[in-house]
């Protein structure tokens, strides 16, 4: 019997990394949009928590095409 | 669909009907804490579930092709075998679903096969190393790997998010919770319909209608995906209730920390060669997600059952797989004699569930009467069941239904202790 634990590792690790990765942009996005609100309650703006709050989202965007380009594929 | 014999006409509805129980078992790996979170409305996120599940069906017929192969022996397994099998992940699959429990179709549907093939070509027939690696170690990582993850995650989202809030947070979350439960949707289609596809393929070549190594026909494609769809758009609201509202309480936060640890834990599994299944991962990442959050409480004693129902899944499908194949050997009656106890013991689960209707109305309210009256439906299941068409068929439930039903109904009392 043969467990295939080098796949199982890297599943474990790919997953890991790849889930708090993915948390992390995301939650980092909403921040920049919440940034923006509360900047813009006071009648300001955040060009820059927009900018990166945009970044992270495409991030996040690049990651859902890849996963449908894996479902495809 | 010419030159089908009857029995091949049976297994492929059988089949079908087994297709469309995994949909509406399974809506709850994608939706529930999309429902619990109140991310979609229960009817839009079936209604999207169902779609991409049809959409996911025609994507590829990798894993249909690659279904069944290595299990056990495909030389000379005859469509009874087949039938058999469905009859028995079949049950299992609504007896869950009756008592709200989220379990893997596609294991109901391995023991099954395994407990069929058992009772037609005896023990040496199934590798039973394949089990180990196939079966036995996935259900253990799976959780373990999508908890893990779900609860560092949730754990970064509370930190990182504390200065999140206001309505863009709250957009954000119910857009991030929506992607990633469509990813899993997607996937569950491409995998689950296809194994149907699969299943039917096998059936028309052991019956001699396909030639060997034949890609599905379009008309199996087109009616798997159907079925699944439909089975998803019903809804298992029992199952949904339980993985969203059941095991944890969650928050937007928690709901797409899980939802996103069990799409990637899905699809990097499926794509690095170590299948884990959607259930026990979306299980376990519901969990971790519990466990992430600082007060979070994860419900040990729900979490227990369903433990239980996991464990007992395989061997419980293929000892009713094994009977239903024992009683089809006896010729042609005896597989009506099966095909009508399928009929007839689905029809009184479904009576069954009928006593407390859980619906898209109140898949979100957990509260005392329901905890208490479900130990009541399981004893009542027992006794409206058990009385089944025949005789022969009455032993196949009878050594079937003590399995689910003593867990659920031995702790009653721990969970509402909890709630």
């Amino acid at each position: 019997m043969k467990i295939d634990w080098a796949a199982l590792g890297s599943v474990f690790g790919v997953s890991l990394v790849v889930t708090v990765a993915l948390v992390a942009l995301f939650t980092l996005g909403i921040t920049g949009l919440s940034r923006r609100e509360r900047a813009a309650a006071q009648g300001g703006s955040a060009p820059l928590a927009v900018t990166g709050a945009y970044a992270c989202f495409a991030a996040c965007a690049a990651a859902v095409a890849y996963g449908i380009y894996l479902i495809v594929a | 669909m010419e030159g089908i014999s009857l029995i091949l006409a049976i297994v492929v509805i059988t089949a079908l009907a087994f297709d469309f129980t995994n949909g509406f078992h399974d809506t709850a790996n994608a939706m529930a804490t999309t429902i619990s979170t109140g991310a979609l409305k229960p009817k839009v996120a079936v209604a999207m579930s169902a779609v991409l599940n049809l959409v996911g069906a025609f994507l590829s017929v990798e894993v249909a092709n690659t279904i069944s192969k290595g299990l056990v022996d495909e030389s000379g397994i005859r469509p009874e075998v087949i039938f058999a099998a469905l009859v028995g992940a079949i049950l299992w699959n609504l007896l869950t679903w009756l008592v709200g429990l989220p379990s893997s179709s596609s294991h109901a549907l391995m023991g099954g096969l395994i407990g069929a093939t058992i009772a037609s070509a005896g023990v040496g027939a199934v590798h039973g190393d394949v089990l180990v690696t196939k079966v036995l170690i996935p259900a253990i990582a799976a959780p373990l790997v999508a908890g893990i993850a779900a609860m560092i995650a949730t754990r970064l989202t509370y930190t990182l998010g504390k200065k999140a809030d206001g309505k863009a947070a709250a957009k954000g979350y119910r857009a991030g919770q929506i992607a990633s439960a469509g990813l899993v949707s997607l996937a569950h289609g491409t995998n689950d319909a296809q194994k149907t596809m699969g299943i039917i393929t096998l059936a028309l070549v052991a019956g001699g209608t396909l030639a060997p190594d034949s890609d599905p026909p379009t008309w199996v494609i087109l009616s798997a995906g159907v079925a699944i769809a439909l089975g998803t758009y019903l809804g298992g609201w029992r199952i949904i209730r339980t993985m969203g509202k059941g095991l944890t309480d969650l928050q937007p936060q928690q709901g797409f920390a899980a939802q996103t640890s069990a799409a990637t834990v899905i699809l990097a599994s499926s794509h690095l060669g170590f299948s884990l299944s959607t259930t026990h991962s979306v299980s376990g990442a519901v969990m971790g997600a519990g466990l992430g959050r600082k007060g979070g409480v994860v419900r040990w004693s729900t979490a227990t059952r369903m433990f239980v129902a996991w464990g007992l899944t395989l061997p419980a499908a293929a000892l009713v797989g094994a009977l239903a194949e024992w009683v089809t050997n006896f010729g042609d009656w005896g597989t009506a004699v099966v095909a009508v106890f399928l009929v007839g013991s689905s029809f009184a689960i479904w009576k069954v569930s009928r006593r407390e209707v859980i619906d898209h109305t109140n898949v979100n309210d957990v509260d005392e009467t329901a905890e208490q009256e479900s130990p009541g439906v399981v004893t009542t299941a027992m006794a409206a069941v058990t009385p089944p068409p025949t005789a022969a068929a009455a032993e196949e439930l009878a050594a079937t239904i003590p399995a689910p039903a003593s867990p659920a109904s031995t702790d009653p009392a721990p969970s509402q202790a909890a709630v």
